[in-house]
């Protein structure tokens, strides 16, 4: 007996693993569920474990003080021989883990694996995500940056509009009055030890419950979920049409994993790791925090909802959402699994996929936010200010000096927050351009008291030059009649229908 | 007289005795469950109260600090200016220094706003050309004297109780300024008469028969 043998024999005499690993591997699943669709669960399960594996090597060298934090990523990055690689693998990472556990959630939701006598599976699985959630957020803290100080600053500002207990549940969050060291090392204790920790225990039970309750078999349209006769149906499928799990099923879950892992390897060695931006020096107030990836989309919602609506929306909204998605096998635990007899289910992932995919390209460039550095930036090109008089040109001055280009673009130029103005002139009259300047409204701030009449008549007459060559800028017909004397406008403007333009 | 019933056979009265002392055996059982109760709650009483330290603590999160000197501060401007974190911890770095602008509108007269925005605490910015506070996360805009011009703001801007004392311009500070605590007690200047509109637009002769926007 060669000596790897009678070892494994000792060991294998007192630990006694054979049999249940055996059982576990070995057992038949339907051979419908060997397919590529299934491949997603194994596979944030490996992306966890290489979470768990570039945390712990990280931790080697981070320091969980406010006052190091920054310093110890800037040493990863730049000091220590491919620190930057560790770093960018942990955060290519859990940006995959995140993206390849919804994508495991919006498959299994779609192949009604959900259903019954899954639905603990599913329930277990909801909580496993918020806990992916959870660690994609309070990673970004633990870069401790100026994304991640003003981050917090936006999480205690949602937790302080909690009716009552908002003020106190803002404390227990950071730990103290206001963000600092004791934020920092709340997040990290969530982020290393209580949050993995009840994420592993979540994975555990998740896996166990697959086991025991078996792959979802492929769903076929008409094939029903009944309580009295599914288990019997699926043993019959999985004994009679079944294969073992290893290695009938698993090479592809293998395969999967692996090329889930080189992309990761890729994408951190190509794109590097994710900060640590700007120091986290509250008085560095020239900075535009911005959450990370698959937090885009909330920072989208919150800028659109209306002011009244937003502490409603936050707080009740997720609580809705969680309790839908539990309640979801409970309400539907039964029935047809195919997509084809599931018309609502399809459509919804559809709208949900397209209603993320919109707010995040949205929130990549925020046309709500001034441009803060458009008014000393964004120049006016030159076909906006030729043939112009000094007195335009200088209004032209007073647009740029009076940060009108941070929210209003010219020439593609400047914010997007307000209207673009190239052809404002066809819009609006002078006196509605000095009424809109002077009193604002239509979310635009009154500058009233921050234009002098001068700058003001500047501006407006530059304004009112920005209209294309082929089409007049718009006239108050009220001036026309005033100019020729009282007078009615001539037949053919009025018969034009040009009230409001003169023609020339 | 009373009927005797027969003597228990010997695996009768081992039965008996085996459930007895499964009995005597649980009831220990139970008792050491009992005692780890206990022993639990006992633990966990101040276990909890170390996690809500911060929440269970008497005192507010306030205190009295100096700005600088009232003269430093010109009439008619905004100034972004920086203070220690009162409860600062020695590990806290930078994160202790905090920025605020204090606005001295005439001679004497203060008003002290928190850099937060009031939508979700984003740093705003002070443009002095334009007299607009603004902010880079979700498009808030303040007027100069900290009432909301426009965006998602609920409120003005949240501004410091102040005093000037020897002098000095001081502020009571120490946390950070949320809709629900202390700094939001004291209403902004602008927005006491009506939340939504300005002092600033209210100079203004409105438009006659509307306030509504040309644009809408």
């Amino acid at each position: 007996m060669p000596w790897y043998k009678s070892v494994y024999d000792w060991l294998e005499r007192r630990i006694q693993f054979e049999g249940p690993v055996k059982e576990a591997v070995l057992h038949p699943v339907p051979k419908s569920t060997a397919s590529w669709w299934y491949v997603f669960g194994s596979a944030s399960l490996v992306l966890l474990i290489l979470q768990v594996v570039t945390g712990i090597l990280l931790g080697l060298v981070y320091m969980p003080s406010a006052a190091h934090a920054w310093i110890s990523l800037d040493v990863l990055n730049h000091d220590l021989p491919l620190g930057w690689f560790l770093r960018a693998m942990h955060g290519w990472g859990s940006n995959f883990m995140v993206a390849v556990v919804l994508i495991h959630m919006a498959q299994v939701f779609l192949f009604g694996a959900y259903k019954f006598p899954r639905e603990l599976t599913w329930i277990v699985g909801i909580f496993m995500l918020l806990m992916t959630l959870g660690m994609a957020f309070t990673g970004q803290v633990l870069r401790f940056d100026q994304d991640a100080y003003w981050g917090l600053g936006i999480g205690a500002s949602i937790m302080g509009r909690v009716p009552v207990i908002g003020g106190q549940l803002v404390h227990f969050m950071l730990g103290g009055p206001i963000i600092n060291g004791s934020t920092l090392t709340r997040f990290f204790t969530l982020h290393v030890f209580v949050i993995p920790g009840t994420l592993l225990a979540l994975t555990g039970l998740h896996v166990w419950m697959v086991l025991k309750l078996g792959i979802n078999e492929w769903p076929m349209p008409g094939r029903i979920v009944r309580r009295e006769t599914y288990v019997q149906e699926y043993n019959e499928l999985a004994h009679k049409d079944g294969i073992p799990f290893v290695p009938g099923a698993v090479w592809k879950d293998l395969f999967f994993s692996a090329a889930i892992l080189l992309a990761v390897a890729v994408c951190a060695a190509v794109f590097g790791p994710f900060g640590p931006k700007g120091v986290p020096d509250p008085t560095i107030i020239s900075t535009v925090p911005k959450p990370d990836f698959f937090f885009l989309w909330i920072y989208t919602v919150l800028s659109f909802l209306p002011p009244e609506l937003e502490t409603p929306f936050l707080l009740i909204v997720p609580p809705i959402a969680i309790a839908a998605l539990i309640g979801l096998p409970f309400v539907a635990g039964i029935g047809e699994k195919s997509w084809w007899r599931r018309p609502v289910a399809v459509f919804s992932v559809m709208f949900l996929a397209i209603c993320w995919a919109v707010f995040t390209q949205l929130g990549t460039y925020t046309p709500w936010s001034p441009q803060m550095n458009a008014w000393s930036g964004a120049v006016i090109p030159a076909k906006f200010l030729e043939n112009r008089t000094p007195l335009e040109r200088q209004g032209a001055n007073v647009f740029q000096e009076k940060q009108c280009r941070n929210c209003h673009a010219v020439g593609g130029l400047g914010g997007q927050r307000g209207p673009a103005l190239d052809e404002v002139a066809t819009r609006l009259t002078e006196d509605q351009m000095i009424r809109q300047v002077l009193l604002g409204g239509g979310n635009m701030p009154a500058y009233g008291s921050a234009l002098s009449p001068a700058e003001t008549s500047a501006l407006v007459r530059y304004l009112e030059t920005l209209h294309p060559h082929y089409q007049p800028a718009a006239a108050d017909a009220s001036r026309q009649v005033v100019g020729q004397g009282g007078g009615v406008p001539a037949d053919s403007t009025v018969q034009q229908g040009g009230g409001q333009t003169a023609v020339h | 007289m009373d009927e005797k019933l027969p003597p228990p056979s010997p695996e009768e009265q081992e039965q008996r005795l085996e459930t007895e002392r499964v009995t005597r055996r649980s009831f220990l059982m139970n008792v050491g469950i009992a005692l780890n109760a206990a022993v639990a709650i006992a633990i966990a009483t101040p276990v909890v109260g170390y996690l809500l330290g911060p929440v269970l603590r008497r005192k507010d999160y306030l205190q009295w600090i100096s700005l600088g000197e009232t003269a430093e501060f010109t009439p008619g401007e905004t100034r972004l200016v920086t203070f220690r974190d009162p409860f600062a911890n020695s590990w806290d770095g930078d994160t202790a220094n905090i920025p605020a602008y204090v606005r001295c509108s005439e001679p004497g007269k203060f008003t002290v706003f928190a850099i937060n925005c009031a939508h979700l605490g984003c740093p705003v910015r002070w443009f002095s050309e334009s007299q607009l506070f603004m902010c880079p996360c979700h498009g808030g805009v303040y007027y100069a004297d900290g009432s909301r011009a426009s965006g998602p703001p609920e409120r003005g801007l949240f501004t410091y109780e102040l005093k000037v004392e020897g002098g000095k311009l001081m502020i009571n500070a120490g946390q950070m300024p949320t809709l629900q605590n202390r700094a939001s007690a004291a209403p902004c200047p602008g927005s006491t008469p009506a939340p939504n509109e300005s002092a600033l637009v209210k100079r203004i002769e409105p438009c006659p028969g509307t306030k509504a926007s040309t644009i809408g």
